[in-house]
């Protein structure tokens, strides 16, 4: 790792007051991938700022219409929350599956949504919940903050504090882990709203990071079954491809992993 | 540099530290508790788990001034007065290791396991929380045996 400097930040201001002192500042909440990163030289920030302690991006609250997350709760933290689990339990599911053990005692809701790792499990859930994300400077959109690969909306030096998931009627989440990495090769989350309104978030597999499948939507609307699903057709060209999977392999796995989400909640 | 100090094993440490020191690093050549390993680069193998605040963690995976002012538990700190941990002494009669290079991060693993799902694991819940841990000598089916052993001496 080369050389940094760290800094805890006991508030959002001071934390966006450090950041923009440092000439390459990086945000830091559970470390799980920007550290390996910096480990592997990957990534050199000048300054890195910790956010956990801040005391408003912590903590989990809500009810029946909606839960709200601090950023910087840990997945851990959701997986085991009763709020989560009472009022959207394929969210918690969802956690559970996040890297392993010691990884969600320490990885964060935030961290993993700035991120954008296009093989990240919660941007499926923030995408087929139609979750609002909360920053320092707006709220978000789920549809309009994840931008590709990698990238997000936020801007420079902003901050996610909280995201706010509305409760649906029910929802799942399954996904295809690549054997090695356990990474997810393609991660459908599926939610049926209490307005009846079907939400479809696809992660791991698109080739512009984490989407909603639209056709998806409009099938299961019509008929809330897996078979619903049978005449879709995920374009490969979307797909992402490497020498884990085709495109091809990856368009079949997200329809597979759709039909699984759906059979779990129909 | 930075100072940290933390609690280790029950013990307050304070040492000198640069920022970019991982919190292994500070256990290993600071402390010079060895215990803890290192298996690979990529915060994968889990060799290096040991307890923050009660919680098993990757010290690869960690700075060491993100754990200032942290309690922290490390394979030396589990056995009292010279006897082995519950789970030390399963592993020994279960030969649940091979090599032992990886056995450190095992049991802590292990013990945190216990305190998270209590004394009853099966053998598939085992076997998915051990998806941090990796054996390179694959001798998964002894760890599992040993866990659970380990798991039932453990006071509930």
């Amino acid at each position: 790792m080369y050389e940094t400097h760290y800094h805890r930040a006991k508030d959002l201001a001071e934390a966006a007051k450090l950041f923009a002192e440092g000439s390459d500042s990086r945000y830091l909440s559970g470390g799980q991938t920007l550290l390996p990163t910096m480990k592997q030289r990957l990534a050199a920030p000048s300054d890195v700022i910790d956010l956990t302690l801040i005391p408003e991006l912590k903590g989990i609250t809500g009810g029946s219409e909606m839960v709200t997350i601090g950023a910087a709760t840990t997945h851990f933290e959701v997986a085991n929350s009763e709020v989560v689990k009472a009022n959207i339990p394929g969210l918690a599911e969802l956690a559970a599956t996040i890297g392993d053990p010691a990884v969600r005692h320490r990885g964060t809701m935030g961290g993993s949504l700035a991120n954008n790792d296009p093989a990240a499990d919660y941007p499926a859930a923030v995408l087929g919940l139609g979750a609002t994300i909360h920053t320092t400077k707006r709220t978000i959109a789920a549809e309009a903050y994840f931008t590709g690969l990698f990238t997000t909306a936020l801007e420079e030096g902003e901050i996610v504090t909280k995201v706010a998931f509305p409760v649906p009627a029910k929802s799942a989440y399954m996904k295809f882990r690549n054997p090695a990495s356990r990474y997810a090769m393609a991660g459908v989350f599926v939610a049926r709203m209490k307005d009846g309104k079907i939400r479809v978030g696809v992660t791991g597999a698109g080739n512009r990071g984490a989407y909603r499948s639209a056709s998806m939507e409009n099938a299961l609307w019509v008929s809330f079954s897996p078979d619903a699903l049978n005449g879709i057709e995920v374009d490969p060209a979307d797909m992402l491809s490497d020498l884990h999977g085709s495109a091809v392999y990856r368009a079949n796995l997200v329809k597979v992993m759709a039909k699984r989400a759906v059979a779990q909640i129909a | 540099m930075t100072t940290v100090s933390v609690k280790v094993n029950g013990k307050a440490v304070s040492s000198e530290v640069e920022d970019r020191t991982l919190l292994v690093q500070l256990l290993r050549e600071n402390l010079r508790l060895t215990g803890t390993h290192v298996g690979c680069d990529t915060s994968q193998c889990g060799a290096c788990v040991v307890h923050v605040d009660g919680r098993a963690v990757k010290s690869c995976t960690l700075l060491a001034v993100q754990a200032d002012g942290a309690e922290i538990v490390t394979i030396e700190g589990l056995a009292v007065n010279g006897e082995l941990h519950p789970m030390q002494a399963a592993f020994h009669e279960n030969h649940g290791l091979q090599c032992g290079f990886c056995t450190p991060g095992m049991i802590m693993t292990a013990v945190d396991m216990v305190y998270r799902l209590g004394n009853d694991i099966d053998e598939k819940t085992v076997r998915h929380e051990l998806e941090g841990n990796l054996c390179r000598c694959t001798g998964y089916h002894n760890i599992v045996k040993a866990i659970r052993d380990g798991a039932q001496r453990m006071t509930p």
